[in-house]
């Protein structure tokens, strides 16, 4: 049904059915848009790289923002240690960015609302960054559940939230990007359905609504994929430079 | 956030009771485990095919570009600056060579002024001499004539008045005598004649 809002969310098969051993790895509409989504991202900024003028040219210009953004976002949360991972948040970045922005397109499926594809990013940065703590600073990581300053007779509870802070990471990080993305396409469906029942008398309102959430979409697609990447520098800088 | 995720919650279930979804999808297509195996697999399959190629070929080329890119514009003002040393330095010299031209056309100037007027000095000092010499010549003309003049005057005065004594009395005087007489009376009045 094309009225259920939450029919865009649906995830088909495409092609055949492929199995290895007992999992189901067919190729689907949502491995269609990470594909679209990674190659246009590969397309640009090959481009953007290929050829070096002093003067760039559009594409250029665009490649050499995006990466001078992102690097200077890098260096503004976690310093200048995170440099080797700036390639992995500098492709998380463009991939969140590019799976929202596929999103906008009508007809097209969006990655990023399904809880499984930002749950595993999630969790790999959770693991990547804890891995990267504990190598490090050995046991000394553990500090980070330890504030300074903080009373004795506090610090039980104190370290107990921390560290419920600390593994609700991934849920976090992976729950505000889906559900943002989700809440966002559900809403613009519905509006859109109210155009459709209301007809041509009554369907300008929600019309109006649309185009307003059209463009909040938009920029809360942006937002999205920067709050993503600025939050993975975040817990980066948790982890390579250890403050508490 | 937790306000959208409730917004959504009442959405959800105002569709779910009116038309009776629920039997068909069965709710949220995000938490029907059927793909999850195929989004993992897929997500990690393009995400790692993208990262090695970004970090491995794309990445360091836009880099390089950038750092060449600065290496070049510094460069640039680097020439840039140089050349307005050079250009300065050059200015200089001109200024030089014109301010020194301008003291030799002076000193040429001086000098040509100086002669010239050297020379109408030594032009007008042989004319002023020509001109005493002349003036003095003329003077010893005037001087002789005016010596001359009085012996003159006195012949004269003897011949006129012996011919005059000679018409009025019929008879010859001793020219002598006469003589003696315009003497006395030349004497005597030499002064009134010849304003000396």
């Amino acid at each position: 049904m094309a009225a259920n809002p939450m029919s865009q969310f649906d995830v088909y098969r495409i092609g055949p059915e492929i199995k290895v051993g007992a999992f189901d790895i067919s190729f689907t509409n949502s491995s269609l848009f990470m594909i679209l989504s990674t190659v246009s991202i590969l397309l640009i900024f090959n481009l953007g790289s290929k050829k070096n003028s002093i003067l760039p040219s559009k594409i250029q210009l665009l490649a050499e923002l995006s990466y001078t953004f992102v690097s200077k976002m890098i260096s503004d949360t976690a310093g200048s240690k995170a440099k080797p991972y700036f390639a992995f948040i500098f492709s998380l970045f463009m991939f969140v960015l590019f799976c929202n922005m596929f999103g906008m397109i009508p007809y097209t499926f969006t990655v990023t609302s399904h809880i499984i594809v930002t749950f595993v990013l999630a969790a790999f940065i959770f693991i990547g960054v804890t891995v990267i703590g504990f190598i490090k600073h050995g046991f000394g990581y553990l500090k980070l559940f330890i504030p300074s300053g903080v009373p004795a007779v506090l610090l039980p509870l104190i370290v107990v939230i921390e560290i419920i802070s600390y593994l609700s990471r991934p849920i976090s990080l992976s729950v505000r990007l889906f559900a943002n993305m989700m809440a966002g396409h559900t809403m613009m469906k519905v509006f859109g359905g109210f155009v459709v029942s209301l007809g041509i008398v009554g369907g300008w309102l929600p019309l109006s609504f649309s185009v307003a959430l059209t463009g909040l979409e938009i920029l809360v697609a942006f937002l999205q994929a920067y709050v993503f990447a600025i939050l993975t520098c975040i817990y980066l800088n948790d982890a390579l430079n250890l403050h508490h | 956030m937790i306000k959208k995720i409730y917004f959504q919650s009442i959405f959800f279930s105002f569709f779910f009771i009116k038309e009776a979804f629920a039997a068909e999808s069965g709710g949220m297509p995000q938490l029907n485990p059927e793909f999850w195996v195929s989004q993992i697999f897929w997500l990690i399959l393009s995400f790692g095919v993208m990262y090695v190629i970004l970090s491995k070929l794309i990445l360091p080329k836009i880099s390089n570009n950038l750092e060449s890119r600065k290496s070049q514009i510094l460069e640039n003002i680097e020439a840039a600056e140089k050349q307005r040393e050079d250009s300065e330095s050059k200015i200089k010299e001109y200024d030089e060579i014109i301010s020194k031209s301008k003291v030799e056309a002076n000193n040429i100037f001086n000098q040509s002024r100086e002669k010239a007027i050297k020379d109408i000095i030594t032009k007008k000092e042989i004319l002023d001499k020509q001109i005493d010499e002349e003036i003095a010549d003329a003077e010893k003309e005037i001087q002789s004539l005016r010596r001359s003049a009085p012996n003159k005057i006195v012949k004269i005065a003897i011949e006129t008045s012996s011919v005059l004594v000679q018409k009025l009395i019929g008879a010859e005087v001793n020219n002598s005598s006469i003589s003696a007489i315009v003497d006395d009376l030349s004497k005597r009045n030499g002064d009134k004649y010849y304003g000396n």
